[in-house]
C-alpha cells in the first residue's frame, strides 16, 4: 500500500518539515502512512511494550543515579536512603526494579511470538538477529544493574559470573583481573559496572533502532506467515495499531504497578537486602528469574554429563558450561537457516506446533531447575532438559522443516480473513 | 616542463593502481595500528590501579590458633584460609595416590610445614567461599571443606576431590617470618 505522504496546513509544521522532514517520518514509520498487516493479533503487543518499558527505565534510572552512590562503603545506605529518605525513592526504586523482570516477561514472549508464526525466516532474518543481540544487552544491563544495590546476592551473582571467564584457557585469570580491577569484586569493579550500567541502555536504544528499521524495510510478519501484498491486506498503522498498542500499554501498566504496589519484592532476593560481605557466600545464589535457564544449562555440564564427554579432551566441564550457556542464546543467530521449511506460521505446520509448545515447556522446566540446589535428581532433569534445548534446536527443527506435510495455505491476507469474516 | 599530473597520467594504469593499493594499504594499516595503541591505555586503566597492588601482602599471627583450629584473614580483598593441621589430616592428605587426584598435586608440595596449610579460600569452580573453617561446618565427603554452591569436595590438602571444580584451591606465596608469624603475598 503506498499511501502518498500527508500535506500539513499548519504553517509552523510547514516550515519544519521543509527543513526537517521529521512528521512525515513520524508518519510513515508509525502513522497512517505505515501499511500494517490487517490481521495482526495481540502477540503484536509485545515489542512496543518491550519499548515502552524500556523508556520507563531510562527516566527512573537517570533520577536513581541522582541518589545513588557507587561506593562499596556506601552504595547499600544510598539504595536504603532511596528507599527510606527520598520523596517517591521507593516508588521510583521499585519501578526499576520491577520494570527489569516486565522488560524480560515482554521481551520473552515477543521471541517465541516470533518463533511461534516463524516471524524469523526470510526476508526477517537480519531484523531476528538484531532481536538476539538486543537480548544479549539486555542481560549485560540488568546483571551489571543488580551489583549496584551491593547486597549479598549482588556481590556474590557478580563473583560468580565473572569467574565465569577464569575458564578461558591462558588468558582467562588476566581477564578476569582486568574484569574486577584488582583481586576481587571490589571497589573498581563496583564503579565499572555503574559506569557500564548507564551506557548499556543507550546500546540497546541504537540497536532497538536498527530493529526498527529493518522491521519498516519488510515490515510486519503476520499470524498467517502470508506475505501481505495487495492493498486489501493492510490497513494503516495509525489509528488502528497506535490505540491497540496504547490498550495494551494499559494492560501492561495493570500488572506492572500491581506488583510495584502489592508485590513489590516477589521477583527478588531477600539475600540482596543484607549488605555484600565478601567473607560470607550466602547458601544459595540464585540468579534473577530471567537467567535461570541459562543457569541451569551451566550448571548441568558436570564430569558424568554425557555431552561433555566428546569434548572431554579438550576442555574442563567448566569452560564446556560456559561455552553452552553462550551457545544457548547465540544459537539463535541460526534459526532462520536452521529451520528448513518455507512455511512461517505453526498455524499451518501440525507437527511442528506440538513440538513448538514442548520446546516452550523445556524452557520453563530449565528455569525451575536454574532455581533448585544443585543435587540429586535435579541435576539429572537438568541435564535432559538441556539436552533437549538444544536437540530441538539443532536436530528437529531442520528435520520437521524436511518431514512435516504443511497444512494448505491461504492465497492472501484478506481472502483468508474476509471468508472468515462471512 | 612535465607537471605531477602528466607525470602521473602517462605512467599505465596498472602500475598507477598499484601505487595507490599500497598508500592505501600502508595508510590504513598505520592507521589502524595507531588505534590499537590510542586503545591499550584505555584498556590498561581497567587493571589494577598500583594502590590496589600495594594491598598486597598480609602478615598473619598464627601463636592464638590451636591445633585441629582454622581461621580466615583477608588477603587482597579475598579470603585465605589458615589451618592448623592435626597429624590425622597430614596423614590422610599424604596417604592419596595421585591417581586419585583430578588435579594432581602431592600435599609435600602444597605446604612449607606441615602442619600449617595456607590456601586462597576462593572455590576454583566460580569463585564461592567454600565451608569447612568452623567445625559447625559441614566439611565434605573427604573431611577438608565443601562448595555449597554446586557442590565441590576439597580434602585435607585442599585438592579437589570431587565436583565442578577443576583446580585445586590456589597456595599464596608466603615466608614465615619466625615460628609464628607468616606473611602472605
Ligand atoms: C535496559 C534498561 C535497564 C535495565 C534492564 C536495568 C536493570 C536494573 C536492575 C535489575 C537493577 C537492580 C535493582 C535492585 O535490585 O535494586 C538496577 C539498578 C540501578 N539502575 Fe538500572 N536498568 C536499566 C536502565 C538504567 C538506566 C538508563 C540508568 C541510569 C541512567 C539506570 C540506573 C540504575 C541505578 C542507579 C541502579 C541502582 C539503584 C537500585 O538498586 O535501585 N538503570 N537496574
Ligand atoms: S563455586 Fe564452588 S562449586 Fe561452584
Amino acid at each position: 500500500m503506498s499511501s502518498s505522504p500527508i500535506e500539513f496546513k499548519n504553517p509552523v509544521l510547514k516550515w519544519v518539515e521543509y527543513r526537517l522532514p521529521v512528521f512525515s517520518f513520524i508518519d510513515s514509520s508509525v502513522g497512517g502512512s505505515y501499511p500494517a498487516p490487517r490481521n495482526l493479533n495481540y502477540w503484536w503487543n509485545f515489542g512496543s511494550l518491550a519499548g515502552i518499558i524500556l523508556a520507563v527505565m531510562v527516566a527512573t534510572g537517570i533520577v536513581l543515579a541522582m541518589h545513588y552512590t557507587a561506593h562499596v562503603d556506601y552504595a547499600f545506605d544510598s539504595v536504603e536512603r532511596i528507599m527510606r529518605d527520598v520523596n517517591y525513592g521507593w516508588l521510583i526504586r521499585y519501578i526499576h526494579m520491577n520494570g527489569g523482570s516486565m522488560f524480560f516477561i515482554c521481551v520473552y514472549i515477543h521471541m517465541f511470538r516470533g518463533m511461534y508464526y516463524g516471524s524469523y525466516k526470510e526476508p526477517r532474518e537480519l531484523l531476528w538477529i538484531i532481536g538476539v543481540f538486543i537480548l544479549l544487552a539486555m542481560m549485560a544491563t540488568a546483571f551489571l544493574g543488580y551489583v549496584l544495590p551491593w547486597g549479598q546476592m549482588s556481590f556474590w551473582g557478580a563473583t560468580v559470573i565473572t569467574s565465569m571467564f577464569s575458564a578461558i584457557p591462558y588468558v582467562g585469570d588476566a581477564l578476569v583481573t582486568l574484569l574486577w580491577g584488582g583481586f576481587s569484586v571490589d571497589n573498581p569493579t563496583l564503579n565499572r559496572f555503574y559506569s557500564l550500567h548507564y551506557l548499556l541502555p543507550f546500546v540497546l536504544f541504537g540497536l532497538v533502532f536498527v530493529h526498527l528499521w529493518a522491521l519498516h524495510v519488510h515490515r510486519s510478519n503476520n499470524p498467517l506467515g502470508v506475505e501481505a501484498r495487495e492493498p486489501e491486506d493492510f490497513i494503516p498503522f495509525h489509528p488502528y495499531y497506535t490505540i491497540k498498542d496504547l490498550f495494551g500499554m494499559g494492560v501492561l501498566l495493570i500488572f506492572f504497578l500491581g506488583f510495584v504496589f502489592y508485590a513489590p519484592n516477589f521477583f527478588g532476593e531477600p539475600d540482596n537486602y543484607i549488605e555484600a560481605n565478601p567473607m560470607v557466600t550466602p547458601a544459595h545464589i540464585v540468579p534473577e528469574w530471567y537467567f535461570l535457564p541459562f543457569y541451569a544449562i551451566l550448571r548441568a555440564f558436570t564430569a558424568d554429563f554425557f555431552m561433555y564427554w566428546p569434548v572431554a579432551w579438550l576442555m574442563s566441564a567448566k569452560l564446556a558450561g560456559v561455552l553452552a550457556m553462550f551457545a544457548a542464546t547465540l544459537i539463535l543467530v541460526l534459526l532462520p537457516w536452521l529451520d528448513t521449511s518455507k512455511v512461517r506460521s505453526n498455524k499451518f505446520r501440525p507437527i511442528n506446533k506440538q513440538f513448538f509448545w514442548i520446546f516452550v515447556a523445556d524452557c520453563l522446566l530449565l528455569g525451575y531447575i536454574g532455581a533448585k540446589p544443585a543435587e540429586g535428581n535435579f541435576i539429572i532433569i537438568g541435564q535432559i532438559a538441556t539436552f533437549y534445548y538444544f536437540f530441538h534446536l539443532v536436530v528437529l527443527v531442520p528435520l520437521i522443516g524436511i518431514l512435516e506435510r504443511p497444512k494448505p495455505i491461504p492465497e492472501s491476507i484478506s481472502t483468508a480473513v474476509i471468508k472468515s469474516a462471512e | 616542463m612535465v607537471s605531477s599530473a602528466d607525470a602521473a597520467l602517462s605512467t599505465s594504469d596498472s602500475d598507477e593502481k598499484s601505487r595507490r593499493d599500497f598508500l592505501l594499504v600502508a595508510t590504513s594499516t598505520i592507521g589502524g595500528l595507531g588505534m590499537a595503541l590510542a586503545a591499550w591505555p584505555l584498556i590498561h586503566s581497567m587493571n589494577p590501579a598500583k594502590d590496589t597492588l600495594a594491598l598486597s601482602t598480609t602478615e598473619v599471627d598464627l601463636s592464638p590458633i590451636e591445633k585441629g583450629q582454622s581461621i580466615t584473614v583477608v588477603w587482597q580483598g579475598k579470603p585465605v584460609f589458615v589451618r592448623h593441621r592435626t597429624a590425622d589430616e597430614i596423614e590422610q592428605a599424604r596417604s592419596v595416590s595421585n591417581d586419585d587426584l583430578a588435579d594432581p598435586e602431592s600435599d609435600e608440595d602444597r605446604v612449607q610445614k606441615a602442619e600449617w596449610l595456607i590456601m586462597v579460600g576462593v572455590c576454583t569452580h566460580l569463585g564461592c567461599i567454600p565451608l569447612g573453617q568452623k567445625s559447625s561446618e559441614p566439611k565434605g565427603e573427604f573431611g577438608g571443606w565443601f562448595c555449597p554452591c554446586h557442590g565441590s569436595h576439597y580434602d585435607t590438602s585442599g585438592r579437589i576431590r570431587k565436583g565442578p571444580a577443576p583446580k585445586n584451591l590456589a597456595v599464596p606465596g608466603y615466608v614465615f617470618l619466625d615460628d609464628t608469624t607468616v606473611k602472605i603475598g
